[in-house]
Parts: structure tokens; sequence; C-alpha cells
């Protein structure tokens, strides 16, 4: 099936990004071994220049993966009527057995990139580039995770028989069954939502504490990535109940259908940004903090914090219109 | 002040056609002052003003500006001390083609994202002071060389550096217009601003603006006149 | 946040300017680039647009259809097969079809014969008329004669009336369509009375219970074959995606010599571009600064190439009817090359679109960007 259009697109995309990442961490290694600001010899004011095209690249890579993890899931969805049983994304993505793989760690790919960016960018606010062996020991890292994504996608591409009949969420998201995603649905929706705006609410008031003290950040770096979690649980075992008006469907991904509105989009895109940047924000304020920062870096930290609680604001007004917005009553 | 200790600048390292532009220099250049490296063709003046500008980094020594040191900083710090300290004027002027006389002038400010009015209003003071303002608009090829040249002033000015930088200033003028410049650089002195030039041009060593004469030979200083000592 | 903007405002300002002054190599670039954009996106769009026709056919096809096997091969189905397919639950409108192929020598061209359906009210049929689709129509010139004359596969002549031309609009399977009453069908293909059907339709009262229904009638009539509209479907698809991607996958190799000339234009820095750069680094611009530039040049450059190409091949399919195009893709009889297809763009083919053109210009264009931005700024001193 890889000469659908779509899918074409979808592997040029992880082949572009794999190339870059891989060469990337060829010279993240350089890195690790050789630098040292202090020398300006040749190799030194070379590697330094290199920095400039490995940053510009990671940053190409980042908003393509944005883009793939939108293009996947929406190629998933459309290709839902070639697999007898699918009526989603999900049962696509089940056909074989490399399906979810690769789009989960597609997501772990991008908050990889976009942790890459934010540290990116912290170190180049300081003058002796203070966490330029921490960034480039992260691309090293972050390296086989993309190589497996491509890996996953081609073959999960190669093999996508029209014959194979797959079992699609109203199947798997059921509580009835077993599996993880089953868990999920059946999690109380009660307790998932009061999970969800109590983390809201805890996530502001942290917000207003990072703007006092770096601790305060750290708190809110912590609890924002975690929160992804709660967000996604209660998406599944809630939110999309509310969404799709009927207590027992709880597909995370039929919400991005067109006959809702794309409501999925307005909810996910906001939540996976402002959990990237809470990611990083986390990450840099549990860093001990360079003195060549000690001006600049606490500022940044404040508008990131900003723009993440906007986000994460954004996600939760999204979430309450739904339910508002639906006739489905799950408590009396 | 910029102080230089033992400064070497050696291009293409490593490869066959190395070359030692410049060798353990040590000076000291005082602030508000008009400085002029002299010496043969070849002898590393131009090499000499990238590394105090900031436009290059020396393979070794260390460079200090105002007692901060500059010369270890990377890129791209290099570039944000060069763009508020620095202003510079080429010997070839430099001005880019097919653009305004004023947009030539506001360039060095772009990165800066200032707000335009007032950077346009900023500009044409400085064409106005220069008596360039009424060739805002006209496009910089068909400038005369006196007038690129008072472009390239307005341009080094723009963004108010402590310090001008000015490579062989003189080389592509006539008498007048090299007297012209030197007017230019007393006025400059007047307001407060340090200048080094290089030239190997007698009108301007000898003129009595200069403060101070670094000569050079082969990479090196060889002797350094101080004038009206203060 | 306010000096950023402010930042990228002067950029582009600045590489709107600088674009301009090199006139001549950038239209090249963009018209090449466009062009690329216009091929992709024509075969994009038809492919597409060929799905969606297919699809819109197929609505009204019927949800199940059950075909006799006689040692693996299609026969008639019993007349019985009717009666007892009605007492399936579930099941409804059900019909025996007669339909057929026939070629006509006279042309060269294969008609699709068919008796309309007993619920096709709007073309039911006495002996003696008929209804033509409009390829057909063309072809033997009958808008002028008012009568269609064929030569039966058995040599008899046959002459019809012609009641009405099937409309041309958006009707791909109907070009070569015959309809005529079963009375005509039988002596036309010298079919006995009750000779059976040439297969049986029906609908299904809830779409949940179409696989129940299948599996129900192979257990009672084991010889049949039973296909649904579903199955079709998937198979319409199916091939429509593979002739899309192995068009697509042709024209990769264009691409790639697209990206290997995008490339040798962004790396074939002329002597004055190198200065200017040079220029812009030792007045204070950063490697970033030049860097973000040349990527808004990029940027800038891909959309426009975006919009004129896709602009021209929505012109191209849609108003033009893909005359380029239409011969490759398409492949099939004489009798089509007249149809307009729906105007039908969507999220998905654009942003494929964008993926696979606007990747290899990036790609291709990125070190040479790179290194025109970490040009020494104290070249401008020599
Ligand atoms: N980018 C470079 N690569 C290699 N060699 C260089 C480079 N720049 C300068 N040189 C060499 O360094 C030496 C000093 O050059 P520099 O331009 O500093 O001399 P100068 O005193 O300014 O001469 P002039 O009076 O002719 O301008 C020369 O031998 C020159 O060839
Ligand atoms: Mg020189």
């Amino acid at each position: 099936m890889i000469f659908d259009p779509p899918v074409m697109a979808l592997l040029l995309a992880s082949a572009f990004s794999t190339v870059i990442v891989a060469l990337g961490a060829v010279f993240g290694v350089h890195v690790l071994l050789h630098w040292n600001l202090a020398d300006g010899h040749a190799r030194q004011i070379r590697m330094e220049k290199r920095t400039y095209l490995v940053s510009t690249a990671l940053m190409l890579v980042m908003v393509l993966q944005l883009a793939t993890l939108v293009l996947f899931v929406h190629n998933a969805d459309r290709m839902a009527v070639l697999f007898t049983g699918a009526m989603c994304a999900v049962g696509t993505l089940n056909v074989n057995e490399y399906g979810m793989p690769a789009f989960l760690i597609q997501v772990a790919v991008f908050f990889g990139a976009a942790l890459w960016l934010i540290v990116n960018a912290a170190d180049n606010m300081g003058r002796d580039y203070p966490y330029t062996r921490f960034k480039y020991g992260l691309l090293v890292l972050l390296a086989p995770l993309v190589i497996a994504g491509g890996v996953l996608e081609w073959l999960y591409f190669l093999n996508l028989d029209p014959n194979v009949i797959t079992s699609c969420c109203s199947k798997l998201f059921t509580p009835e069954n077993a599996g993880i995603q089953a868990d999920l649905s059946s999690a109380d929706p009660k307790l998932a939502l009061y999970a969800l705006f109590g983390g809201l609410a805890l996530l502001m008031g942290l917000a207003v504490w990072a703007m006092r003290a770096r601790a305060g950040a750290a708190a809110y770096g912590i609890a924002g990535s975690l929160f992804f979690i709660v967000a996604i649980v209660a998406i599944i075992s809630a939110v999309s109940s509310y969404i799709y008006e009927t207590p027992n469907h709880h597909c995370p991904f039929c919400i991005l259908k067109p006959q809702y509105g794309f409501i999925g989009y307005f909810l996910y895109l906001p939540l996976f940004l402002a959990s990237a940047i809470a990611l990083g924000i986390g990450v840099l304020s549990l860093w001990p903090l360079p003195d060549s920062l000690r001006d600049r870096l606490p500022m940044r930290l404040h508008h990131l914090v900003l723009v993440s609680a906007g986000l994460f604001a954004i996600f939760g007004a999204v979430a309450l219109y739904a339910i508002l917005a639906s006739h489905l009553i799950m408590f009396g | 002040m910029i102080e230089l200790k033992d400064v070497s600048k050696i291009y293409n390292e490593g490869r066959p056609n190395e070359v030692r532009a410049v060798t353990d220099v040590t000076l000291s250049i005082p602030a508000g002052r008009v400085t002029v490296f002299k010496g043969p063709s070849g002898s590393g003046k131009t090499t000499l003003l990238t590394l105090v500008g900031c436009l290059a980094r020396p393979t070794e020594g260390r460079i200090l500006l105002d007692g901060e040191l500059i010369s270890s900083l990377p890129e791209r710090f290099m570039t944000e001390v060069r763009r508020r300290t620095f202003g510079f004027v080429f010997q070839r002027f430099n001005l880019i083609r097919g653009l305004s006389v004023l947009e030539n002038v506001m360039i060095p400010a772009y990165p800066l994202g200032p707000d335009y009015r007032e950077l346009k209003s900023r500009a044409m003071d400085l064409l106005a002071r220069l008596k360039l303002d009424h060739k805002a608009k006209m496009k910089t090829e068909y400038l005369s060389g006196g007038e690129s040249q008072r472009v390239a002033i307005a341009r080094a000015l723009i963004n108010d550096p402590e310090w001008i930088i000015a490579d062989e200033p003189t080389a592509n003028l006539d008498s007048k217009l090299a007297l012209q410049f030197l007017d230019e650089v007393r006025q400059l002195k007047e307001t407060g601003k340090s200048i080094i030039i290089t030239s190997h041009d007698d009108r301007i060593v000898n003129a009595d603006v200069v403060d101070m004469v670094v000569e050079m030979e082969d990479g090196r200083i060889i002797g350094i006149e101080e004038r009206n000592a203060s | 946040m306010r000096h950023w903007l402010a930042r990228q405002r002067y950029l582009v300002d600045f590489t709107l300017a600088a674009l301009l002054r090199r006139k001549g190599r950038n239209l090249m670039l963009l018209f090449i680039y466009t062009l690329v954009i216009f091929i992709l996106a024509s075969v994009i769009f038809f492919g597409s647009a060929l799905r969606h026709e297919a699809k819109a056919v197929l609505k009204g096809a019927p949800e199940v259809t059950v075909q006799n096997l006689v040692m693996g091969r299609h026969a008639m189905a019993p007349p019985e097969w009717v009666e007892k397919l009605k007492k399936v639950r579930g099941a409804r409108r059900i019909e025996g079809r007669l339909w057929g192929y026939f070629y006509d020598k006279a042309n060269g061209a294969n008609y699709t014969v068919m008796v309309p359906s007993r619920y096709d009210r709007k073309n039911a049929l006495k002996d003696g008329e008929t209804i033509i689709g409009a390829g057909l129509a063309r072809v033997r010139d009958v808008r002028r004669i008012g009568h269609l004359f064929l030569l039966s596969p058995k040599g008899k002549l046959m002459k019809l009336k012609v009641k009405r031309i099937l409309p041309e609009t958006s009707e791909l399977v109907s070009a070569d369509l015959v309809l005529m009453s079963r009375g005509d069908f039988l002596r036309f293909f010298d079919l006995p009375e009750n000779g059976g059907y040439t297969d049986i339709a029906m609908q299904v009262r809830n779409r949940n219970e179409v696989a129940k229904i299948v599996e129900k009638i192979s257990k009672m009539l084991p010889t049949a074959r039973v296909i649904t509209r579903e199955d079709v479907l998937r198979t319409y698809e199916n091939v429509f995606s593979w002739r899309e991607g192995v068009v697509l996958a042709m024209l990769s190799a264009a691409l790639v010599a697209f990206a290997i000339f995008a490339f040798d234009k962004a790396s074939g820095l002329s002597a004055e571009e190198r200065r200017e750069i040079g220029i812009l680094k030792a007045v204070g611009w950063e490697t970033s600064d030049i860097l973000a530039m040349k990527l808004w040049e990029g940027g800038l450059v891909s959309l426009f190439a975006f919009i004129f190409g896709v602009a021209a091949a929505y012109a191209h399919v849609f108003l033009f009817d893909a005359g380029v195009l239409a011969p490759v893709l398409k492949g099939w009889s004489v009798l089509y090359p007249q149809f307009s297809l729906t105007p039908q763009v969507d999220r998905l083919q654009l942003a494929t679109l964008a993926f696979v053109t606007v990747i290899p210009f990036t790609a291709a264009t990125l070190v040479p960007i790179w290194k025109a931005a970490i040009t020494d700024p104290d070249v401008v001193m020599r």
C-alpha cells in the first residue's frame, strides 16, 4: 500500500526526519567528545558553525513531526474504508502489529524534538552555551527513537493487507474487554473529570507560583507533563462520550472526524503543545541554573509558563465546551 | 578601551596554504581617540582590524573590551557585541546595490526589530547630518564615491556604536574628499566616538586629529607613536 | 515578542526586495517549482475526482449482489433463487438483473447492455425503446437520427427508438450504457424466457447486518458468489490509489531532478550574493538572521509556487477536464473522454501535495542556505 499518495508523503517525511536526526546524532557525538568554547582553532569554529545547521534542521523536523502526526491520523481515518471492520483510525492502525507502536513513537518523537528545541533556545541565550553537551546527549538519545519510528512506519505501510479483518474502536475501547484500551475506557468517568478539571486548576495555581519561584516552575513543569496522561485518560473515559453523545463509545480518534466538527484537533493541538512546553520547563528548571543564564533564563521560563498555561486553558475550555454542548447527561 | 594580549591569527590552519597574518600582538587602544594602523601592504592591518572589530575570532590570545573578555565568545554573542559596539566603514563602501540609500542605512538595525517609524526618523536624521537627505530614495549604485562613503558612515552610526572602524577609507577618494572625510572624523571624535582607521595614506597618518599611530610589518607591531598626549 | 514580530517583518521585507532584485533567476526557479506542483496536483486531483465519481455511481448500486458460479465461472442465476432469497430476513428489493457486454464491430467499442430495474421508474422502457449513454450517442451520432441500429451477436439487426440520452455530467460509468426492455434483451442475446438472470441484486434493511446476511446466503446457495457494495468500493479504492501512486512514483523521479535543480540554484551563490551576505553579517546580522531570511525566501517561493501550481491544476482538471493527463490515468475505452469532473479537493490531498513538494525542496536547499549563512563577515574586507 506504499503507492498510496498520502502514504508516500508520510514515508518521505519520515525518511527526511530520520536522515536529519541520524546525521545530527553523529555530529552530537563529535560535540560530546571535542566541544571546547575557549578554543579558537579551526575545528571548534567549524563545529560551532555546524550547530546552526543542526538546530535549523531540527526545527524543521519538529514542525514536520507535528504535521506528520496530524496527517498520519487523518490518513488512517480515511483508509478505514479499505479494511473490513475498520471504522476510524484505530481500525486502520490495528491492521497489523506495527501501526500502534509506530503511532506512539511518533508522539514520543514529537515530545523529544520539542524538548530539544526548548533546551536549544535556552542554550543559545547563554554566552558559554551552558547546555550544549546535555543538548547533544539528548539528540544522541533521540536518534534511535526516530529511527525506530521510521522503520515501524515502513513496516506498517508495507504490511497493510486489505484482506485482514481488523478490530476497531468499538471493540477495543470498551470497558467490558481486556487490554489497556479497555482499562482506559473503564476508568470512572466522574473521577476522570474531577482529575481533569482539578488538574487544570492545580496547573493554573502552579503557573502563578512559577512566576514567583524557581521551584514553582519545576513543579509546574512536572505537573504539566504528567497532566498529559490525565488528560488523555479523561478524553477516553469521559470527554469523548460527551462528544459522541453515547455513554459507551470511548474512542480517542473518532473525535477527529468531520462529523464531530474536528473538535479532536482543537483538543489535542493545545494539549500536545502545552504539555511539550511544560516538559521543557520542567527539564530546564530542574537543571541547576547556569551563571550565564542568571539574567535571562528566568524571564524565558516565565514566558514559557504563560504560553503553556494559556494553551492548557484553551484545552480546558474546549473540553468544557464539549461537555456543556452535549445532550448526554452522565451524572444526575 | 580595547586591550589585545598576545593575539595571533592564522588563516587556513593546518593546510599547505597556512598564513600567519597577525603574530603575538599586544596593544591597548584608548577610547575617545583616533587610532591609525599603518604599514605596507600585506602587513596584517586589515586582519588586526577584523579581530578588534569582532568580525573574526583570534586563533590565539585574548581581546578585552572595557575589561570584558570578547575573544572567546561564540559567534552569536560576538555579533551581539559587534552590533552594539562597532560601526564599520569599508574600503569599498560595501553598500547593497538595488536598495535605496535609506534602506542601506537602516539595514544594521533590522535584526533588533525596532519600531519602523522610529528607525526611519533616526536614519533620516543621520542622512541630514551628512547632507544626504535629499538622496534618501535613490538607489546606491548611482551615488558618487564621496556620497557612497557618507552613506557608509551613516550606516555605521545607525545603532549608535561607541567605536567606528574604517579600513582604508581614503584609498578611493581624491584629495578634496579625503579632507572632507577627515572633517567627519573630527566631528565624530567631538561627539565622543572612538575611531580606528587603517591606512597607508599620509594625508590620514599625518592629520592632526590622529592621536596614536600603530606601525605594523609582517603581522607584528614595530612601533607605536602617541600624539596629542593629554 | 513585539521585537520578534518586527524582526520577522523586516526579514520578509528584505527577502521580498532581494527576490525582486534577482528577478531572472528567481522567476526561473518559481516557474519550475510551480510546474512540478502543477503536475503533481493534477495527478492527485484527477485521481481523487475519479474515485469520487466511482463512489457516487456505486451509491446507487445494490448493497448485495448474488452471482451463480459453475465450475468457478460466472453463469446465469436460476430464477428459483429469487424466491429463495426472498425468505432471507432483512433483505429487501430482491430482483434478478439482466445485463451483459456487447462488442460493436461497427466502431470497435464495448457497450454495457442492461434491462432497467423494476424500481427505476424514470428509465422504464417498452419494447422497441432504448435509453443510451452520452458517450455512445456521440460515437453513433444518434442525436440526428433518433434511432439506434444494433447488429446482435447472432447477426440480427435491431432497430430501437432512442427515448432519452443519459446526461453527460459526472456519470463516468453510464457513458457506454444501452438500456432496453426485458423482451428486447432476451431477443437481442437470444436467451430463453426462463433462463435466469445475470445476477440477483438486493438491498439490506440494516447495514450492520450485511455480514450476517452474506453468511446466510452462502449457506443456502453453496454455488453462489456474494459480493457486497463495500467489497467493490474497496477494490475501486485500491485500484485508483494504486494507479495514482504509480504515476506519483514516476513523477518523484522528476521531483528528484527538481530537487537537484533547486540545490544547484541555492548553492550556486553568485559572488555578488556572497558579498551581500558578508556585508549583512559585518554590519550586525547574525548567522541565524541570515538563516531566517533564507528560510523565509524558501518559504515564500514555496508558498507562491504552491498557490500558482494548485490553482493551475484546479483549472486544468476541473475546467479543462485534465486534457494533459486523462489518457495516462484513465486508460479505458475510447468512449470516455468527454465528461466533466465534479470539483473535489480536500485537506488531505493538499497536505499530501505540500509534503511531497516542500520537503524535497527544503531538504535540497537546507545545506546551501546554511553554507551561505556561515559566510565569514570578514570577506567584505577583501
Ligand atoms: N581570508 C584569508 N585567507 C588567507 N590569507 C589571508 C586572508 N586574509 C588575509 N590573508 C593574508 O594575510 C596577510 C595580511 O593580510 P591583510 O589584509 O591583513 O593585510 P593589509 O595590511 O590589510 O594589506 P593591504 O594594505 O594590502 O590591505 C596577507 O598575507 C594576506 O594574504
Ligand atoms: Mg587591508
